[in-house]
């Protein structure tokens, strides 16, 4: 059963030390739940980007929230490079885990399915495979002919997924729309928390066009209302990135005293929900 | 002769290298690559499909971003574009770091899906507006992507030609190098030869970059121009003369 609460409440479902899967930039960021996991203190956090990061992952390594990051890439996309994640990352104090997009979907892809790993095409020849131990290569079991070595992805499952969508129903299902990885992570994970724009009323299930869009409530333990939820960021077909915090955001994460006072300022003030 | 900048001369020269493909796809933060696609797109009178990332007129994906890298895997996109951090004599990519990893002086953003993508797409085009032998190297620190790899190993893909401010050379998968194809207007073959760090061949019918003609230059500042300024309102703006 699902559980309506408030955005306070979700941050502190996430226990120090949680693997959290987070959503890529766009797609359902849920920046006011990643505020309120900063005031509350949140340590130690290995996070899952699914498949790719920005401003969030890197509020959080720079809150020193974050133990370990397993990601494609982190930025904040046309507002250059992502600092906090840059300076943990040169300075050594992030265990990270280098994977490419592809890697992580099918990570949780066999996760969702309940598989050891699924087997990928490609990264062969890579530097990142010398510095995943986990990813291993075997020969293609189902060819006799030749060596046709492939590389495996172990599952990724996650403690955790957290974002944020349009709407929740009553019951707890959350309309996902189009944003299917958003599905996958849930499947994958063992609990999904989600902040929502709206709640809506009524049962999703009833409008079969919704419907289809629809993750059930049977895989999300809680949901808190949070109007402009994604807020810096942009939320696509909903409301566009507030470019001027962003800019703020990307020059404050470049140094650490400038970084400092932004985060006293801005992520850790009630005010800032 | 029609005056033309540099970023005209750019999109109009990687539309060339797109002749003949049926989907591009083009990544985020890529205003020269989205419009060398659209006018591929608008010169193929429509044939070519062009898929924009974060262009929500220009992609029809419903299944997550997953659904991109399952098209590339089933030989569904046959043209892509990569940037690189550091890019060296044998098609490697580093979009990691510069550097002794995991230490790295330098960090770049990682590795996206270069690792994956550069065996699945046929006619993937580096390009590196800045020619600059920091970036063109002889080894790259970290391969985010192999630009090559041994026989026996499945790969459809791979690095087709490196686009840069200066010059466009071609990839040779088999030689495991490239060969320069040609020098863009204004520039020299001693020039290049001193701004490239790595070794590379020279054509023998090397030439200077054809120059976008006129009708070519109308589309691109029209069409193209327009249309891409839905994603890259700035950029159509400053460099293609696009009343916002």
């Amino acid at each position: 059963m699902t559980t309506w609460t408030t955005v306070d409440e979700v941050a502190s479902m996430i226990p120090d030390g949680s693997a959290l899967a987070l959503i890529r930039d766009g797609c359902g960021v849920a920046m006011s739940a990643t505020r309120a996991l900063i005031r509350r203190g949140v340590r130690d956090l290995r996070l899952v980007n699914v498949p790719t990061g920005g401003i969030q992952t890197d509020l959080l390594i720079g809150a020193g929230c974050v133990a370990e990051l397993e990601t494609s890439g982190v930025s904040l996309g046309e507002y250059g490079p992502a600092g906090r994640f840059a300076q943990a990352v040169t300075s050594g104090t992030l265990t990270l885990k280098e994977a490419t997009c592809p890697a992580i979907h099918a990570g949780l892809q066999a996760a969702e399915k309940g598989a050891p790993f699924l087997p990928l095409r490609g990264v062969l020849g890579s530097d990142i495979l010398r510095f995943r131990p986990d990813w291993r290569v075997i020969n293609n079991p189902l060819n006799d002919a030749a060596e046709d070595p492939v590389v495996v992805i172990p599952a990724i499952t996650p403690d955790i997924a957290l974002f944020h969508c349009a709407m929740a129903d009553d019951a707890g299902n959350v309309w996902v729309g189009r944003e299917r990885d958003l599905i996958t992570m849930a499947h994958a994970a063992r609990q999904t928390l989600v902040t929502v724009e709206r709640r809506y009323p009524g049962n999703l299930f009833d409008d079969a066009a919704l419907a289809a869009g629809t993750l059930s409530s049977f895989y999300v333990t809680a949901v808190a209302p949070a109007a402009e939820g994604c807020k810096p960021l942009g939320f696509t077909g909903h409301y566009g990135e507030d470019e001027d915090a962003l800019r703020a955001y990307a020059k404050a994460s470049r140094r650490d005293a400038e970084f400092a006072t932004y985060l006293a300022a801005y992520a850790t003030a009630p005010a800032a929900v | 002769m029609t005056n033309f900048n540099r970023h005209e001369l750019l999109i109009a020269t990687m539309a060339r290298l797109l002749i003949g493909t049926r989907h591009i796809a083009v990544g985020v933060s890529s205003p020269i690559p989205a419009s060398a696609a659209l006018l591929t797109r608008h010169q193929s009178n429509g044939a070519t499909r062009v898929s924009i990332l974060g262009d929500p007129s220009n992609t029809f994906w419903s299944d997550g971003g997953k659904e991109l890298f399952d098209c590339a895997a089933q030989g569904r996109i046959d043209a892509f574009f990569f940037s690189g951090g550091q890019i060296d004599g044998a098609g490697n990519i580093n979009l990691v770091g510069i550097g002794d990893y995991p230490r790295s002086t330098v960090r770049f953003g990682g590795s996206y899906g270069s690792a994956f993508l550069y065996y699945m797409i046929p006619r993937i085009i580096l390009f590196r507006p800045d020619h600059d032998p920091r970036v063109l190297v002889p080894k790259v620190d970290f391969i985010s992507a192999a630009g090559t790899s041994p026989p026996g190993v499945w790969r459809r893909g791979g690095p087709y030609a490196l686009v840069t401010g200066k010059a466009v050379f071609h990839f040779d998968s088999n030689e495991g190098r490239f060969t320069l194809q040609s020098v863009h207007p204004g520039e020299t073959l001693p020039d290049i030869q001193a701004t490239t760090g790595f070794a590379f061949d020279v054509a023998p019918d090397l030439s200077e970059t054809e120059s976008p003609d006129a009708t070519t230059l109308s589309l691109i500042r029209g069409s193209v121009g327009r249309e891409i300024a839905a994603t890259y309102p700035k950029f159509a703006r400053e460099s293609l003369g696009i009343a916002a």
